[in-house]
């Protein structure tokens, strides 16, 4: 049977990072009944219109996905194990945030079939969890860590480095420490200053000094991958890095090219459907999507993919994994795969494309030689 | 017909910015020409880009009516003027039209340098002139400092300048008075004589075609008439005549001492030229008007379409462009690296930014400029001379005896306090000094230069190191030889032509350092490292180096959002865009102007 993954956003947060860009919102109350109710019916609404798929992960994300109550989260399985069947080896993971509050609902998550948790740490470092604008110290996320490891088969942990003034021996340091936690998945994601976010308007106003310049976070990169090589936790996309056997199911699906169902404010799906992929998208404001799913009128909008598209999205996304992208499978041909292979940044292995270790960092720049 | 004693034709000049469209809005206001309600500011500056820019370009004619005290209704034909230095042109033209000039000077500035110039203009087309000082309501107004000061540098009789506000009207009144009474009428003019009528100035116009300004000296001009253009030898019929009020109005007849237009069916604006003398083909006058010098162009940059498929567009755009403008020149060109174009010829730089402002926004043509140049004449050991336009057509150094360079004669005037920084930036752009007087607390500096120097960035230099209390006219003087080399620019081991100039050998390192230096900011980082030279003939006299790129790569990813993606690679599509190919390198746009740009 086809094999699908199941997103569920959870848009709501305790404070809002300065420097997120993601859906995710500070409200004083949120009616958590109403908000299962909302996410049984879609689940209903998808299983009629895709019934014959087997569930192989389910990923809760946000916002802030450890602020829903346990009952919540086991509505949303409850729900899905009824609508579809759920492989034997199905991956359910929850983004949580690594404070004591939430450390005491993890039995109730794993109590609900969460078996993998994904714990936003972002730094190890007490000055500049505060710089970040997160409400734990590092002392808290570990407590929160260890709990999460007593609870949970797989629990992984994301960092954010290339931070304000931090130096390669900081980070050398700080990486070091985090890679004897003993996670088997790890996160590591370099700062991005995104348009719109606190830190973005920072930066506009000349603002954010002690930002690495493209050198210095090659050098930050290059440590990364040098560490956690060694540490048996190499990079299998740009910025994750597990033990082989460890890596994000769910993650892998959307670099490969699964199918996978988006449920919640703004999520995306890309569903196959009679040879055509079409992407969906829901309305991304919380309470106009509630509102939407209570009233069924239009939650989402979707729309097919030209097979150009869809081969345009498989290259951007399945280059970003080590595995590289078997070009048979897509209806584009790359160009200057000659010039690329001859600078060393890409390989060609059969029809397989992947970039080589140099070409890694330089994805974006790869993307444009092969694509534009 | 009007008497010519009831004629008053004028030009109103001045330094740019002082006020002359704004005075003729209230003349034309005060005569009732205009209907209240019709009025606008700076009335008269109708094309889109003197509205924006709120400056003259092209110089306009009115015929306005003024009962004067005496009495009697006098026809006032009033030439409105560009202020700035590209357009001297059309200034000194104009003056050739008529009798006086109206000098406006803004009395909270004082004496500048098209003021000095404008007024050497009229004394050589011997007019009379009435100083104008104008802006009297400004707070820093100084209206009997500056008429002291129109008499000391300009030598001038001032004592009885009229004092105005064309914003407030001020002294209006006064002004057309002082035009009745102080400047002269036509000095001749037969009506019966044989038609001798000057070609002021001439238009395209896109519903009429061509329209041609005309100044009758003597006979009398109507519809139907068939004329001949003295030095063109093209003869037309007359379909129409008329003057400007300032709308086109059609009038039964043009007479001695008279300004209007006339439109004969004439195609191009290129069939009429400007100087000519008109006259009747059945009795024509026995000798021509001396004629006006041509303008010419004399600064030159390759314009090349962004997009190579726009490039016959751009070509009907500028045919068009030069329908009305017989001082831009084009031909096409051909640059190994940025593909067909064509080499332009402008007044100035000011001229250059309209003409490519207008193919932009009017014609919707992505552009790409590559350095402003001037016209070397390349002696050969074989004693011809070449004129060289563009640089990279300089041939075989073995076959030249001598290089030579346009110089001009700038005059600068500036308060005390700057003209150290003036003084240094002359020297450096290899001025020499001809002259340097003293009036009150400003300094006037008279500097022989190499054209060369000055076109590209110099003007603004100069007001960004007087913070802008500098003003600048300059005039051609003619060509001198000098050690002149052309200083070929590589990327990645290969020749850009479009990056090609001229300098002088002395300073050559230094400017191959500065463009190598800027090329490197310039250009982005590639996924190798990129040699950046600077050479003469084949030796490399600068040298930088760009690092290759080492990490570009989004490190979130959006759960299933791969619309993000789709996102980037739009942006990165239209980068490209913005981008030119060299090899394996993309050079962008605007860095063929931009790397000229020096900070000393
Ligand atoms: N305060 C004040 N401002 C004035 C007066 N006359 C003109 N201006 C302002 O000065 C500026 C320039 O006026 P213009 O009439 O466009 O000057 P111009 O000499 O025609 O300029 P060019 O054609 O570009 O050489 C405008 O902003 C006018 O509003 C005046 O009497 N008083
Ligand atoms: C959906 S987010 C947050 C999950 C959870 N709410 C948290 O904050 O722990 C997933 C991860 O993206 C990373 N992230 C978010 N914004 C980022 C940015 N601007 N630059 C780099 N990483 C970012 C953080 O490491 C974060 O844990
Ligand atoms: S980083 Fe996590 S906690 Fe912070 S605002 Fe974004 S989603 Fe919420
Ligand atoms: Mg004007």
């Amino acid at each position: 049977m086809r094999r699908i993954a199941l997103y569920v956003h959870w848009p709501f947060c305790q404070a809002k990072c300065p420097y997120c860009d993601f859906n995710s919102h500070v409200v004083r109350q949120v009616d958590q009944a109403a908000w299962r109710d909302a996410y049984a019916s879609e689940i209903k609404r998808y299983s009629s219109n895709i019934p014959e798929v087997e569930v192989g992960s389910i990923f809760f994300g946000g916002g802030t996905p450890s602020l829903m109550e346990a009952e919540t989260v086991a509505s949303v399985i409850d729900g899905a194990q009824r609508a579809w069947r759920f492989a034997n080896d199905v991956e359910i993971t929850l983004e949580a945030n690594p404070t004591s509050v939430e450390a005491g609902r993890f039995r109730g998550y794993r109590a609900a079939g969460v078996n993998r948790v994904s714990m936003g740490i972002q730094a190890l470092d007490d000055g500049d969890l505060a710089r970040l604008g997160r409400l734990h110290s590092v002392s808290e996320a570990r407590a929160a860590f260890d709990v999460a490891q007593e609870t949970f088969g797989r629990v992984s942990f994301d960092l954010i480095y290339a931070r304000q003034d931090q130096s390669p021996a900081a980070w050398e340091a700080e990486l070091t420490r985090a890679l004897g936690m003993a996670a088997d998945h790890l996160s590591l994601y370099q700062l991005t200053i995104e348009d719109g976010t606190a830190f973005g308007d920072r930066l506009a106003r000349g603002g954010l000094a002690g930002l690495p310049d493209e050198d210095r976070a090659a050098d930050l990169w290059d440590i990364t991958q040098n560490l956690t090589e060694a540490a048996g936790l190499p990079a299998y996309e740009v910025s994750n890095h597990a033990r082989p056997g460890a890596e994000s199911r769910h993650n892998l699906t959307y670099w490969t090219g699964g199918d996978y169902i988006g449920i919640g404010p703004g999520a995306h799906g890309r569903v196959t459907q009679d040879g055509t992929r079409h992407a969906t998208e829901a309305l991304s404001a919380p309470l106009a999507w509630l509102f939407a799913v209570q009233r069924r009128t239009g939650v989402e909008t979707t729309a097919p993919l030209t097979p150009r598209d869809a081969a345009e999205e498989r290259l951007m996304m399945g280059l970003r994994v080590h595995a590289g992208v078997d070009l048979r499978q897509i209806d584009y041909r790359p160009r200057n795969l000659d010039v690329l292979q001859e600078d060393g940044l890409i390989e060609l292995d059969g029809p397989v494309l992947r970039l080589s270790r140099k070409g890694r960092p330089l994805l974006n720049a790869i993307l444009r030689e092969l694509m534009v | 017909m009007t008497e010519l004693a009831h004629i008053r034709n004028f030009s109103i000049v001045a330094h740019i910015d002082h006020g002359k469209s704004t005075l003729a809005d209230r003349l034309i206001q005060l005569t009732g020409t205009v209907a209240e309600r019709d009025m606008k500011e700076q009335l008269l500056d109708a094309m889109d880009i003197e509205r924006e820019r709120g400056i003259t370009i092209k110089a306009n004619t009115v015929r306005i009516e003024y009962p004067a005290r005496d009495g009697h209704t006098y026809v006032l034909n009033l030439i409105d003027t560009p202020g700035h230095v590209d357009f001297a042109y059309e200034v000194s033209r104009s003056m050739r039209a008529v009798e006086g000039s109206l000098l406006v000077v803004d009395a909270s500035q004082g004496v500048e340098a098209q003021t000095l110039a404008n007024v050497y203009t009229a004394i050589e087309a011997d007019h009379e002139i009435v100083p104008v000082l104008n802006k009297v309501d400004l707070p820093a107004a100084e209206p009997d400092r500056v008429a002291e000061q129109i008499e000391d540098v300009i030598g001038i009789e001032a004592h009885d300048a009229v004092h105005i506000s064309a914003k407030t009207g001020l002294g209006i009144p006064e002004v057309l008075e002082a035009i009745v009474t102080r400047l002269p009428p036509p000095h001749s003019g037969d009506r019966a004589a044989p038609l001798k009528a000057m070609l002021v100035d001439s238009k395209y116009d896109a519903y009429l075609g061509v329209i041609v300004i005309v100044r009758i000296i003597d006979g009398v001009l109507k519809k139907g008439d068939r004329i001949r253009m003295m030095k063109t030898g093209g003869t037309y019929d007359v379909d129409d005549v008329g003057v400007y009020r300032p709308a086109m109005t059609a009038a039964a007849e043009l007479g001695p001492g008279e300004i209007g237009y006339l439109n004969a069916s004439i195609k191009q604006v290129r069939d009429t030229r400007v100087g000519d003398t008109i006259t009747h083909e059945k009795r024509p006058c026995d000798a021509p008007l001396p004629g006006f010098k041509p303008s010419i162009p004399v600064v030159f940059c390759g314009l090349f379409p962004v997009d190579a498929n726009d490039f016959n567009d751009m070509r009907d755009a500028m045919e068009k462009l030069a329908l009305n403008d017989a001082s831009f020149t084009f031909e096409m060109e051909t640059s190994a690296a940025l593909g067909f174009g064509f080499r332009c010829g402008f007044l100035g730089l000011l001229h250059l930014e309209v003409i490519r402002d207008r193919l932009e926004r009017e014609y919707d043509i992505d552009l790409i400029t590559t350095a402003p140049s001037v016209i070397y004449h390349i002696h050969q050991r074989d004693g011809t001379m070449t004129e060289l336009h563009n640089p990279a057509d300089f041939p075989d150094p073995g076959t030249i005896d001598r290089v030579e360079e346009p110089r001009i004669k700038a005059t600068i005037l500036v308060p005390d306090d700057y003209l150290g920084d003036v003084l240094k930036l002359c020297q450096d752009r290899r001025g020499i000094q001809m002259d340097l007087t003293y009036a009150g607390s400003r300094a006037m500096a008279v500097y022989d230069l190499p054209l060369n120097e000055v076109v590209f960035d110099f003007y603004d230099r100069l007001k960004s190191v007087t913070k802008g209390y500098a003003s600048f006219d300059y005039q051609m003087i003619g060509y001198r030889e000098d050690t002149l080399v052309k200083m070929s620019i590589l990327v990645n081991d290969e020749p850009v032509d479009a990056l090609s100039m001229m300098v002088h050998r002395d300073r050559a390192e230094m400017r191959g350092r500065a463009m190598c230096e800027k090329l490197k900011e310039l250009i982005p980082r590639h996924m190798f490292k990129i040699p950046i030279q600077a050479a003469i003939g084949g030796r490399v006299i600068a040298r930088e180096t760009l690092s290759a790129m080492r990490k570009d790569v989004t490190a979130k990813c959006y759960g299933g959002d791969a619309t993000r993606k789709k996102k980037l690679l739009e942006k990165q599509k239209a980068g490209k865009k913005k981008m030119r190919q060299f090899g394996k390198v993309e050079i962008p746009q605007e860095a063929f102007i931009n790397a000229l740009k020096m900070d000393g």
